[in-house]
């Protein structure tokens, strides 16, 4: 049994291992590939709008019911203790801060990291990747770079977006359910929240575009072994991403506190 | 002169031996017939050789260069001259017949749009795939595909062809039609290795033979001493009495 929990532990150990490398190597190849002319921006057109455009219902969706949750959470919560005016201010720099980009990112791990690990693997299932190779080209210059680029470009502008309508939606709920005048809980938002709550959540939607871009096109290219392996992909690429976000939410919360103090 | 020259090629994939000590070469011009049952690595071999596959031993020299040890980067270039003919067509199913011709020429030359055009109707009339253009390649047939990835292969015009199967699943016209096409590209003085289990077609286009068994090469020779000698291993594997 003892014998069976080592060997279970080196196998996962070893697995965690070749992830991060290959991770570093991908990365690595994504530097020297991407300052190498010609640049595509064909390529980077087609996925930011596939990216991007395409994924707007869905945080559109997702950020305007998580802000008229929160201004209902708080408004109930508060009521209690008079504590009702509070709600603006709360929802907003909650929104900002955290869920805004956090939730957008996490929807946009699903939808988006799915997408690219499931496209990139099927291509390497149908040859279509040796193909690029074979005719002279990089796949990490005609497929990963424009996915990581797009993913950079489009999930700072989502997780703005986001922040916008999920203030919309706590307006909403709190002039409609909490009877907070609608110009009241407007200026609350705008006079209690400041460009640094705005930088610290939208600084790391930057990161999170990478660490749903990269894992995603690295599983995808590592299927091996058929279709059912591109689902296996597709799993993985979704967990790794989101795992990503959440514990790295955590330091990157830390260190914009650290930096703001500091600045 | 040589053009391609395999030396003690070895390949494994963990602990399995697909090839060991394989050498053959291929003079210009000329073309290789690599045959040998199911499942003996010749695509393996094949895809070695345009550095898809890493080799685990051996040399392989193109034109007089040392390719086995290859980076990623380095291939790139060589891959403008030696063009690869995927049996599945291995097609970009997010583009068109037309984008898939024209993909190799935007990328590697300098022809202009026109030019193009006029290139991709050349080479999909010599194809039989006139008025296929905008279609997709889940559109087509599977052996119009195949088609489409030959046509695709031979778009720059490469010095060496690696036929992937090129005539499985095709109808007899359609065949005839590749056969003719490898002969007319020979008659240019293209090199090229045929990896098929289409004998008739070997038979008609292939100046010689390398009979793959056992992770080795188990004979060698030009197709006319093969055809005159009923004892040997190719004439053998054609009757099936061997695998």
């Amino acid at each position: 049994m003892n014998n069976l929990i080592a060997y279970s532990f080196k196998e996962w150990l070893t697995d965690q291992l070749y992830f991060l490398g290959g991770l570093v190597y991908l990365t690595r190849d994504c530097l020297r590939e991407g300052f190498k002319k010609p640049h595509n921006t064909k390529l980077l057109v087609e996925q930011i709008y596939q990216v991007g455009y395409r994924s707007f219902p869905l945080v559109l969706v997702t950020s305007g019911a998580i802000g008229m949750v929160m201004a209902l959470q708080f408004g109930y919560g508060l009521e209690k203790f008079g504590g009702k005016p509070y709600v603006p201010r709360l929802v907003a720099s909650t929104i900002l801060r955290e869920i805004g980009p956090m939730f957008t990112s996490l929807m946009f791990a699903a939808r988006v990291g799915a997408g690219i690990a499931s496209e990139i693997g099927s291509m390497v299932v149908t040859q279509q990747i040796d193909a690029i190779r074979a005719l002279g080209s990089s796949p990490i210059k005609k497929i990963v770079i424009p996915r990581v680029l797009a993913c950079l470009i489009v999930l700072p502008l989502l997780a703005a977006m986001a922040n916008v309508i999920g203030n919309l939606g706590g307006l909403v709920v709190g002039s409609l359910e909490l009877n907070i005048d609608a110009q009241f809980y407007y200026r609350r938002i705008i006079e209690t929240s400041n460009i640094k709550d705005y930088m610290s959540g939208f600084g790391k939607t930057f990161f999170f575009a990478l660490f749903i871009a990269i894992p995603s096109c690295y599983f995808g290219l590592n299927v091996k072994n058929g279709t059912q392996e591109v689902g296996v992909a597709t799993r993985k690429a979704v967990v790794t991403s989101s795992l990503l976000i959440l514990i790295g939410d955590f330091f990157l919360a830390k260190i914009f506190w650290v930096l703001e103090k500091w600045l | 002169m040589a053009v391609i020259e395999v030396k003690n090629f070895k390949k494994c994939f963990g602990d399995k031996v697909v090839h060991e000590d394989v050498s053959f070469y291929v003079k210009k011009g000329e073309c290789l017939g690599l045959v040998g049952g199911s499942g003996t690595g010749k695509s393996v071999l094949l895809r070695s050789l345009i550095g898809l596959e890493k080799p685990d031993g051996g040399t392989i020299h193109i034109n007089d260069r040392e390719v086995s040890n290859l980076k990623e980067s380095d291939w790139i270039d060589l891959r403008k001259t030696v063009a690869y003919a995927f049996q599945g067509g291995a097609l970009f199913d997010s583009m068109t017949v037309y984008q898939n011709l024209a993909y190799p020429l935007n990328e590697h030359s300098h022809l202009s749009q026109s030019e193009i055009s006029t290139r991709i109707t050349s080479q999909l009339n010599d194809f039989g795939l006139a008025g296929t253009e905008s279609l997709y390649p889940s559109e087509i047939s599977g052996g119009m595909q195949k088609r489409v990835g030959l046509a695709r292969a031979m778009m720059l015009e490469p010095e060496v062809i690696l036929y992937d199967e090129p005539t499985a699943g095709l109808d007899p016209y359609n065949t005839k039609r590749i056969q003719e096409l490898i002969l007319k590209l020979k008659a240019k003085g293209v090199t090229a290795i045929l990896v098929t289990h289409d004998m008739p077609t070997a038979f008609a286009v292939c100046d010689k033979f390398a009979f793959l068994k056992d992770k080795v090469i188990k004979e060698q020779g030009t197709t006319e001493q093969l055809k005159n000698q009923p004892n040997s291993l190719i004439h053998q594997f054609v009757e099936g009495n061997i695998l």
